[in-house]
């Protein structure tokens, strides 16, 4: 459990961030929630500095009044950081990682199709992995969206 | 000469979904691919959220028709671990032994695919017979060909014999045997090498960049094995090397599977000789705790990864899974460019080798003058083939000599 401890250290004590919120379930797993406006720099520091260098995948929830994000990000010695970050589901507005990585573009695109994220700075493409003609405001795994809202739309 | 655009597909199975690419060529030489994906996308995420864990299991288990046994056991290990059920090991040996039975099979089917989009079709018969017998392998195990079922929460719903474990010894020895044979193939036969030399190249950088996961981004050298890196099941027990190859083309990526294969075999073998006495399954509860965990399998294809997240009911709050492919997508764009379009069967082939090759037509949209023409696969794939015999690179004598040398 080194790595998974040491990183958790790490990251409490270079952002001040509460150890509450940073946990270490089991070997080699380290989840922990950060406001946005800190998002960019922690995960900066976890792939330049912590060296974790593979992204896993995004996954989205939809929490009622806000959406989560949480970064799977991985270190070649198997150990993953989960970082969690949310913002208001009225205005839910991300930055994209796909400078940091490139391979993100196929994740953030599910974001934005299946849980209506708008993720700045994505580049242009074609959608994923909804078709087209899709109805817009529909957002499948928002919580409130049922098959049913599918019946009649042409 | 000005540049055309061909799509291909979206009734194109290369990949897991039908999917669409979409190659702009100079000449032969293809400039750049776009894709267009999700015309399979099942919803199979939002219907996990609206079934209970145990019907879950099941549905995730036909995420993929071929990596079964990963997408399912991957599921089941991230509710295990939220649940903090202590899975008796025998139950983690059995799983996997599937586990791995599961990469022969996919292995030697992609093997004999990625013989056939170059005309090596002697390749194609013989590794698919030996599929077989891990086919009927698996069977007798688990009772099914494919969609296993062999797990449950807190084990597997069948134990193996010791009749069953004695056979499996015997079968790796038949494999084995046969695997040595391709190697040698593979390895020394110059028709082979100068087809799959140079051919879908992806350097070491990009693939590290462009997040390569499996023998993709082995055969470019990328040292990742989530078996060894971040162990699971029964993994820590045995010895293993992660097979990598400095190639960083299909042939590479040929030299990779069929080096898994042989380590497949071993491990087989250690499992076998390892396996405890004990129960195979502890009860599980039908409701879950609440809790987060995320779960990573090194299936067939790569790196597979499950998030669960569970409320306290029988039903989870969310359920993501991001299957091999989908990592290894970007990839493929750049294995394209500067390579000829007769090489686009095997580049995608040599992907993953869930290749039926149905209802698939090429359309040739000329950019200048918008003139259109279609090429079915059958076509394209002849193409490739006639492309590479004027080249000098035939496979007919390669057939022929392969049929004379494994009568058997």
């Amino acid at each position: 459990m080194i790595n998974a401890n040491k990183a958790k250290k790490e990251l409490a004590e270079k952002f001040g961030l509460d150890t509450e919120r940073i946990s270490v379930p089991r070997a080699r797993r380290v989840f922990l929630e950060v406001p946005y406006a800190q998002f960019r720099q922690v995960l900066e520091h976890v792939v330049n500095g912590l060296k974790f260098r593979h992204l896993c995948t995004i996954t989205g929830l939809d929490e009622g009044e806000s959406l989560a994000f949480i970064y799977h990000v991985a270190h070649a010695d198997g150990t993953v950081i989960s970082l969690e970050t949310r913002v208001p589901k009225a205005a839910p507005v991300l930055q994209t990682i796909t400078d940091i990585f490139p391979d993100g573009v196929s994740y953030e695109r599910e974001l934005v199709d299946l849980l209506g994220a708008r993720v700045e700075g994505l580049p242009a493409g074609n959608r994923y992995p909804l078709p087209e003609g899709w109805p817009d405001g529909q957002y499948p795994l928002r919580k409130d969206w049922k098959v049913g809202m599918l019946d009649g739309v042409k | 000469m000005a540049n055309i655009k061909i799509p291909i597909g979206p009734q194109h199975p290369a990949l897991k979904e039908p999917e669409s690419f979409s190659i702009t060529l100079n000449g032969e030489t293809i400039i750049s691919m776009d894709m267009r994906l999700g015309y399979n996308h099942r919803g199979i995420e939002k219907a996990c959220e609206e079934r209970t864990y145990i019907q879950a299991m099941y549905l995730v288990e036909r995420v993929c028709g071929i990596c079964s046994h990963s997408h399912s056991t991957c599921f089941i290990q991230a509710v295990e671990e939220i649940a903090g059920l202590a899975v008796p090991p025998r139950a983690l040996y059995i799983r996997t032994i599937v586990s791995e039975l599961e990469r022969m099979h996919s292995h030697l089917l992609w093997l004999g695919v990625a013989g056939h989009e170059i005309g090596f079709d002697t390749l194609l018969m013989y590794s698919w017979r030996d599929r077989e017998v891990v086919m009927d392998t698996l069977a007798a195990l688990t009772g099914n060909r494919v969609n296993y079922g062999i797990n449950t929460f807190g084990g597997v719903r069948r134990d193996i014999s010791k009749e069953q474990l004695d056979g499996l010894l015997k079968t790796m020895d038949v494999l084995e045997e046969r695997t040595k044979y391709y190697i040698e193939v593979a390895s020394q036969e110059m028709t082979l090498i100068k087809r799959l030399s140079g051919v879908g190249y992806l350097s070491h950088e990009d693939a590290v960049k462009l997040g390569a996961v499996g023998p993709t981004g082995r055969a470019s050298n990328v040292d990742a094995d989530v078996r060894r890196d971040d162990p699971y099941l029964a993994y820590k027990d045995i010895e293993f090397k992660v097979i990598t190859d400095t190639h960083n083309d299909v042939f590479g990526r040929t030299l990779v599977r069929v080096g898994e294969l042989m380590q497949s075999y071993s491990m087989i073998r250690q499992l076998v000789a390892k396996i405890p006495e004990g129960p195979v399954t502890v009860k599980a509860p039908r409701k879950m705790p609440a809790g987060e965990a995320l779960s990573r399998y090194e299936a067939p294809r790569g790196e597979d990864v499950h998030y669960v997240k569970a409320n306290g009911t029988d039903k989870a709050e969310r359920v993501k899974i991001r299957a091999p492919t989908l990592a290894n997508l970007q990839s493929v764009a750049k294995m394209m460019e500067n390579n000829r379009l007769a090489d686009v069967p095997i580049i995608i082939a040599a992907i993953d080798p869930c290749f039926s090759c149905t209802d698939r037509m090429v359309q040739i949209k000329h950019a200048d003058h918008g003139r259109q023409e279609t090429l079915s696969w059958q076509a394209l794939h002849a193409q490739s083939l006639e492309w590479y015999r004027k080249q000098g690179v035939d496979f007919a004598d390669l057939n022929a000599k392969m049929s004379r040398r494994m009568k058997i």
